[in-house]
């Protein structure tokens, strides 16, 4: 429950003027998921995020980010955090689990 | 600079664990526990170095009350439940969120806090209340989830809040000296938030040894290796070999939008009872989002499953394969307490990882 998954932000949105609903497209290779990067002001189209739960925590290096996927899938870990990469991007469904 | 290969930590590390007695460390969070066992690390670790699992999964420590609490709100009228996957096959005294949901009941999991109240505006004829469980590394996103409501005045969203402070807990864990640790491994994410500088009371006050580690397989052993070192030399210091997520103060952005939605309160953990400051409350402009104030919801009295001894595992206590029940009438597919729920319970990494 508490992994959280670098992703690189390929387009922001910006919702509101007040920061907290700022968000962004983020892809984890190749799936693309709507973030919020409320918590990550500094974070800009092109930066590496490590995102947990639908919200950025802190912008790494690329380096970084690309060595922790690599153990992310060697691993396989990758396969039990489907949750994390799924997400709830536009034109996307929920977890299909309807209410 | 090169950093040293798995095989060369783990020669180092033989190489200091022959220098000291039976080191006992703690990794505090559920995501070490299972990165742990994936990755091989425990087998290969000498043997009077014994990992000790923490009270680090967010599931396994919410008390039964909250179980019972969210199941009675599902089963309401005209009330929409929005969780976090990992809650919804928790055991209450009647059963589950799952059985609910089987039974009618509206249950709907969410990977976001935001997805939670996306659906609340979307369905203003339902109350939505969403399940805030999880430590630090969650708990900023509710909270930011929660400004939102609040600037869009979303009248028919709340939160049943169970949030957990890691540090608070970790003091009272070695202040009722029960449990025998030498040091802590910190966990990786939640630091990323709270800054490593957090766990310098746990160095000070408790003279225990604290290192921040990620998850990947090099940089739990050099974690290991840098607490054994410590252990030997008969130190305690707060060190981070996780550098390139972790800063010392954390993430400022989430710490001012945390104190400002919630304010440190005592909050009751699976049975270790009442813990002071470990958990989080609504602040006043927010407690209209409260779902315990606001839907007359009673959190009952925490309790135990017959047989299961999840509080004892979740304090390191015992290991899983010490309780009665594990393995026989509790396993993954049909569990009795969350340490078997949770991928991330202790009771389940050891039912998955070593083969019962």
């Amino acid at each position: 429950m508490c992994l959280a998954v670098p992703g690189k932000i390929i387009a922001l949105k910006d919702i509101d003027d007040s920061g907290v609903g700022r968000a962004g497209t983020v892809d984890f290779q190749g799936n693309r998921v709507d973030v919020s990067l409320a918590l990550v002001p500094e974070a800009t189209e092109g930066s590496w995020v490590l995102v947990h739960a639908g919200f950025a925590l802190n912008v790494i290096d690329e380096r970084d980010a690309r060595e922790t996927w690599k153990w992310l899938e060697e691993a396989k870990i990758v396969d039990d955090i489907p949750e994390e990469l799924k997400g709830t991007g536009e034109g996307q469904t929920q977890n299909g689990n309807a209410p | 600079m090169k950093q040293p290969d798995a095989e060369t930590l783990i020669r180092h590390i033989r190489d200091v664990a022959a220098s000291v007695g039976t080191a006992r460390i703690m990794e505090v969070c559920g995501t070490h526990t299972v990165a742990l066992f994936r990755s091989g690390i425990r087998s290969l670790l000498p043997e009077n170095v014994r990992l000790i699992s923490g009270p680090g999964c967010p599931v396994c420590v919410t008390s039964q009350g909250f179980i019972d609490a969210a199941c009675e709100l599902a089963s309401r009228e005209g009330i929409t439940v929005c969780t976090y996957g990992d809650m919804v096959r928790v055991p209450g005294r009647k059963g589950s969120l799952a059985d609910r949901r089987a039974r009618g009941a509206r249950v709907m999991v969410v990977y976001s806090a935001r997805d939670a109240l996306q659906f609340a505006v979307k369905n203003p004829d339902r109350r939505v209340v969403f399940l805030a469980v999880g430590f630090e590394t969650t708990a900023p996103a509710t909270a930011v989830t929660l400004v939102e409501a609040d600037r869009n005045n979303v009248e028919n969203f709340f939160v049943l809040t169970a949030h957990k402070r890691v540090v608070p807990a970790m003091l009272a864990l070695v202040a009722g000296g029960e449990v025998a640790i030498d040091g802590f491994l910190c966990p990786g994410h939640v630091s990323v938030v709270i800054g490593s500088d957090a766990y310098l009371p746990v160095v000070e006050k408790g003279n225990w040894p604290c290192v921040v580690a990620g998850f990947e397989p090099h940089q739990m052993l050099r974690g290991i290796l840098r607490l054994l070192e410590q252990i030997s030399r008969d130190e305690a210091k707060l060190e981070n070999v996780y550098r390139s997520a972790v800063s010392p103060k954390g993430n400022a952005q989430a710490l001012a939008i945390l104190d400002r939605v919630f304010t440190p309160a005592p909050a009751v953990w699976r049975a270790i009872g009442t813990i002071p400051d470990s958990g989080l409350d609504l602040r006043e402009p927010f407690a209209r989002f409260d779902a315990r104030s606001r839907l007359d919801l009673e959190i009952g009295e925490d309790y135990d499953p017959p047989g299961c001894r999840c509080g004892e595992v979740i304090q390191g206590k015992i290991d899983p394969v010490e309780c009665g029940l594990f393995g026989t009438t509790c396993s993954p597919a049909q569990p009795v307490g969350p340490c078997m729920v949770s991928g991330e319970g202790t009771c389940s990494a050891w039912y998955k990882y070593k083969g019962v």
